[in-house]
């Protein structure tokens, strides 16, 4: 055992004496000699062609060093990375340089920049650009996209639609007729997920300084992947890869929309290239919400048969992705590669068909938010579950019960394709309806509704798949990775290859070390987001960090802790395999008092000169953890609704929320993420969404038009958890990250549902909406 | 370009003279001119908050004063909150109870923390909900916030209880 149970202990974050002192360094908090700030043009239409762009005004303007098109990128820089390119992606639909030429497909869409010596003479210069614009229809409905006569973004390729997935339906069809046939029943709905904007409170930025004399570029952006950026970047602007270094400083929040290689970025390296001076962009939050990805945005028409005891049967999804108007990193592969592996959700469902259609509009670049593609299958099962439980006048508590995959058949191969590593879904379902008390609240509610009143429960017993890995599922592999350094003084620096944006792995993965070595969690720094000094790391996204990243640091701590066991023996003239660490010391099994401190084999390690024959000097080593499978967190949701009849508001009376993400390395950290995932989760079937006019304007463009919760608008949440480790990785952890996102929007969306009495209502569920549908009935 | 203006602003406690454009925004001032990067930018319309300071004693949004505006007065930013190496009682309860996640907002929302205690040194739950309304936190889903003020509410009021000199918040 380690230091008094180090693991699994709520202990304060390390990260936040300097992030409560304002001493924390973020992107806009660095200054640099001579350096000049960037400005970003950008179309005020969602779609047009480009005649001509003057820039003189805007060079000839005081401060004004430069000002560039994409006429000035040309065999300069590449086009944005996009890493799965599906169909006609891949003969370069949708594929974009930094700075739109000849058109422009979204409001927002970058169109020149200006390089200048002060933040306000580059927003002057850039007012000073004179753009011929001639609009062209926009089309902004994404079924309307499909349609032969639409407005096409790209009219080389004839269609809007890159790929589709269309397998023939046969089996479906059967499992379908066969469950009608024996009394059963289909039930069918069409759903939208509809688009909501990431906002992280500290928007994107980016400094870029080249250093002519060295021929290197170093850039600090704001960033959820640090070593991806540095790999492609380069390769965008073409230098090698050793010639150029990223640096991620303190991060305000991603969410998924900073783990992408972005216009603004390869354009402040390019201009700090050609200028030779540092240039800093920091994106404005009008930007932010204009030209950073967007989440969600998709329509799922599905049907789903049961037997007449509510046994689900078949389950047949149309998704249709809306990828906005060009393809980011991930954009094309959101619904496919990440929400279709769990779209039987938590149940046992034998036969399952999915097609798909992805489809460009003129609006910004979907990508990865918060839960990418999960949040969306989760919706679907969850509502299906529903669906099944209203037809059949069930309890969807039953319902559910019914249809869960059970414990025993772990490992479980879904009809998706996923292998579900390890569940208790009953066992958390349980533990919520015990938590909110489900016998009496349904009578409650009953109670209610015959004194007229919209009371609503809904509950959503997701599932998640994370922790990716696994070996072989993606174009390259996806590993973490870590540097461990034990110095002659005892304590332990870790480089890790994984960067956070405030998830505190600065603290968890210092406990991982301090438990394995049995030291203070004081003596063990972890460093991160340095590409000169990190081992290479895929990134901070889909609640891998832990169980990938985590993995590499503890393996690191296990493999330096038998070379100083080694060590130890020979100081103990002992055997290696009789030597234990415990409580700091290194000792014979059975005689205590033959002990050597951590602290002592440590200086050993790194300052004898008598170390055993075949032993290196120095305490040091890199180890890379790709994982053989992913993980599978779960968990239950329980929203109460009671929705004013007289305005059409909602309160929510009640939240529960049990989740499993196996072992809890920090209980407090893990309570934080669930709480921030719930509130964004709320925050997308209650309020938020992102709303383009049928011209392309984004109407959303400011946080006073862009609705997010605040903090009285939430209910307190009442959260627990149980615990089911995963033989995945040696910690048995699973993720958490994106879990409160995924598990609360489909029991918010079941609760309004239940209230209203309706079998479905599209989100987000504001008063007018509400308002409406109550008193049309 | 405006001509620039003489301004004298007392920031922390330390005065400064300063000739800026008109124009300037008072949480420019403090980032660019002065280097106090504590105070952070979320936003541009003053929905956020978290470039909240307190400017002669009241909370502002420093993102909707220009720098002109604040001549004369005193600015206390996040900066100038612990006193003599010791945290204040707000910043404490931040950390106790996992009131930050990313941090960025963190320093707005203890400059707003204390303006809400200031106004209200015992609130309920409900009330410090509502008093933070004006500050976003994409992070934490406010309730840790809320435990984070209640801690501080609490310190603060053991130790007005105290003789004098036994630390603590409030001015």
């Amino acid at each position: 055992m380690g230091i008094a149970g180090m693991l699994g202990t709520s202990i304060k974050r390390r990260e936040d004496p300097r992030l409560i002192t304002g001493d924390a360094t973020y992107v806009d908090d660095i200054k640099l000699l001579g350096m000049l700030h960037m400005a970003v043009l950008r179309s005020p239409y969602g779609h047009a062609r480009i005649n001509s762009i003057s820039t003189e005004e805007a060079r000839n303007h005081p401060g004004v060093v430069a000002v560039y098109t994409a006429e000035d990128l040309k065999g300069a820089v590449s086009s944005v990375p996009v890493a799965v390119p599906l169909g006609k992606i891949a003969e370069g639909m949708g594929v974009r340089g930094p700075l739109a030429e000849g058109k422009v497909r979204f409001y927002g869409d970058p169109v020149a920049v200006v390089i200048a010596d002060d933040r306000y003479a580059a927003r002057d210069a850039r007012d000073l650009i004179e753009v011929d614009y001639e609009p062209l229809p926009a089309v902004i409905d994404v079924e309307k996209a499909m349609q032969p006569d639409s407005a096409l973004l790209y009219e080389e390729f004839g269609t809007n639609v890159p790929f589709g997935m269309h397998p023939p339906t046969d089996d479906i069809d059967k499992v379908f007729e066969e469950t009608k046939a024996n009394g059963g029943v289909v039930v069918k709905t069409r759903m939208v997920n509809q688009r909501v904007a990431p906002v992280p409170m500290e928007t994107r930025g980016v400094v870029a300084s080249y250093n002519k004399g060295e021929k290197k570029l170093t850039v600090w952006s704001s960033s959820q992947i640090p070593h991806l950026l540095r790999n492609l970047l380069a390769g965008q602007v073409g230098l090698p890869q050793h010639q150029v270094h990223v640096i991620v400083p303190e991060v305000g929040g991603g969410f998924g929309c900073k783990l992408n290689v972005y216009p603004e970025e390869t354009l402040a390296a390019f201009a700090s290239m050609k200028t030779g001076k540092p240039v800093k962009w920091i994106e404005d939050r009008s930007e932010n919400l204009a030209a950073t990805i967007h989440g969600r945005d998709q329509v799922d028409y599905i049907e789903v048969a049961a037997t007449k005891e509510g046994k689900i049967t078949g389950l047949k999804v149309h998704g249709i992705s809306d990828l906005g108007s060009y393809c980011q990193i991930f954009t094309d592969v959101i619904m496919i590669a990440f929400g279709f592996p769990v779209a039987c959700g938590a149940y046992d469902i034998p036969a399952i068909y999915l097609s798909a259609d992805i489809v460009f509009t003129n609006k910004a670049p979907t990508d990865a938010y918060r839960g990418a593609g999960r949040p969306e299958a989760a919706y679907v099962a969850e509502r299906a579950i529903d669906l099944v439980a209203r037809e059949l006048g069930k309890d969807p508590a039953d319902v559910r019960r019914l249809n869960f995959v059970k414990p025993d058949q772990f490992p479980y191969k879904s009809a998706a394709g996923a292998v579900y590593d390890t569940g208790n879904y009953e066992g958390a379902l349980d533990k919520a309806l015990e938590l909110v008390d489900y016998g009496n609240l349904r009578a409650e509610q009953a109670q209610k509704r015959a004194e007229g009143k919209l009371m609503g429960i809904g509950l959503s017993s997701y599932i998640e798949i994370c922790g990716f890995g696994p070996k072989g599922s993606a174009p390259v592999g996806l590993y973490e990775s870590a540097r461990m350094r034990v110095e002659q003084s005892g304590d332990v620096m870790v480089y890790s290859g994984s960067s956070p944006h405030g998830q505190g792995e600065e603290t968890t993965f210092a406990q991982i070390v301090a438990e394995e070595f049995s030291i203070p969690v004081d003596n063990v720094v972890i460093l991160h987001g340095d590409t000169d000094s990190t081992p290479e790391g895929r990134g901070t996204y889909g609640s891998r960090t832990t169980a990938v990243g985590g993995t590499a640091v503890f393996q690191a701590a296990q493999r330096l802790k038998e070379k100083m066991k080694q060590i130890a023996a020979h100081m103990l003239e002992a055997s290696p395999s009789d030597v234990t660490l415990e409580d700091g010391n290194f000792s014979v099994a059975g005689s205590p008092q033959k002990a050597v401190s951590f602290a002592d084999v440590a200086a050993t390690a790194n300052l004898s000169n008598t170390l055993a024959p075949g032993i290196e000097p120095g305490l040091e080593t890199t180890v890379f953890f790709e994982p053989e499978a992913c993980v599978f967190p779960f968990g239950t949701h329980v929203c109460v609704v009671e929705i004013d009849r007289e305005t059409g508001e909602t309160e929510i009376k009640r939240f529960v929320a049990v989740d499993d993400c196996g072992r809890q390395l920090n209980p407090m950290i893990v309570e934080g993420q669930v709480h921030g995932g719930i509130a964004q989760g709320i925050g997308q079937a209650m309020v938020e969404g992102v709303v383009y006019g049928e011209d392309g304007q984004l109407l959303t463009a400011t946080l006073m038009d862009y609705a997010m919760p605040f903090a009285n608008e939430l209910p307190h949440f009442e959260t627990d958890s149980t615990v089911t480790p995963t033989p995945v990785n040696p910690l048995g952890v699973k993720g958490v990250g994106e879990a409160g996102t995924i598990g609360s929007t489909p029991a918010v969306a079941n609760a309004i549902a239940d209230a209203l009495g309706l079998a479905h209502v599209d989100m987000p569920y504001r008063p007018e909406k509400l308002w409406q549908l109550i008193h049309q009935q | 370009m405006a001509m620039k203006r003489a301004i004298t602003v007392t920031v922390n406690g330390q005065q400064h003279h300063s000739e800026v454009e008109p124009r300037l925004l008072l949480v420019h001032y403090l980032r660019d001119v002065l280097d106090l990067t504590g105070t952070h930018i979320g936003c541009d319309t003053s929905q956020c908050g978290a470039c909240t300071v307190l400017l002669n004693g009241e909370s502002v949004k420093s993102c909707t004063v220009f720098a002109v505006q604040a001549d004369g007065a005193e600015v206390t930013t996040i900066e100038g909150l612990a006193q003599g190496g010791n945290l204040n009682p707000i910043q404490e309860g931040f950390w106790e109870k996992h009131g930050l996640q990313c941090g960025f907002c963190t320093p707005g929302m203890i400059m707003a923390s204390y303006q809400l205690l200031k106004n209200n040194p015992n609130p309920s739950e409900a009330e410090i909900r509502k008093g933070l309304e004006g500050n976003i936190c994409r992070c934490t889903g406010y309730q840790n916030i809320v435990r984070a003020v209640q801690y501080a509410a609490e310190k603060m009021q053991t130790s007005a209880t105290e003789p004098v000199g036994a630390g603590g918040g409030g001015e």
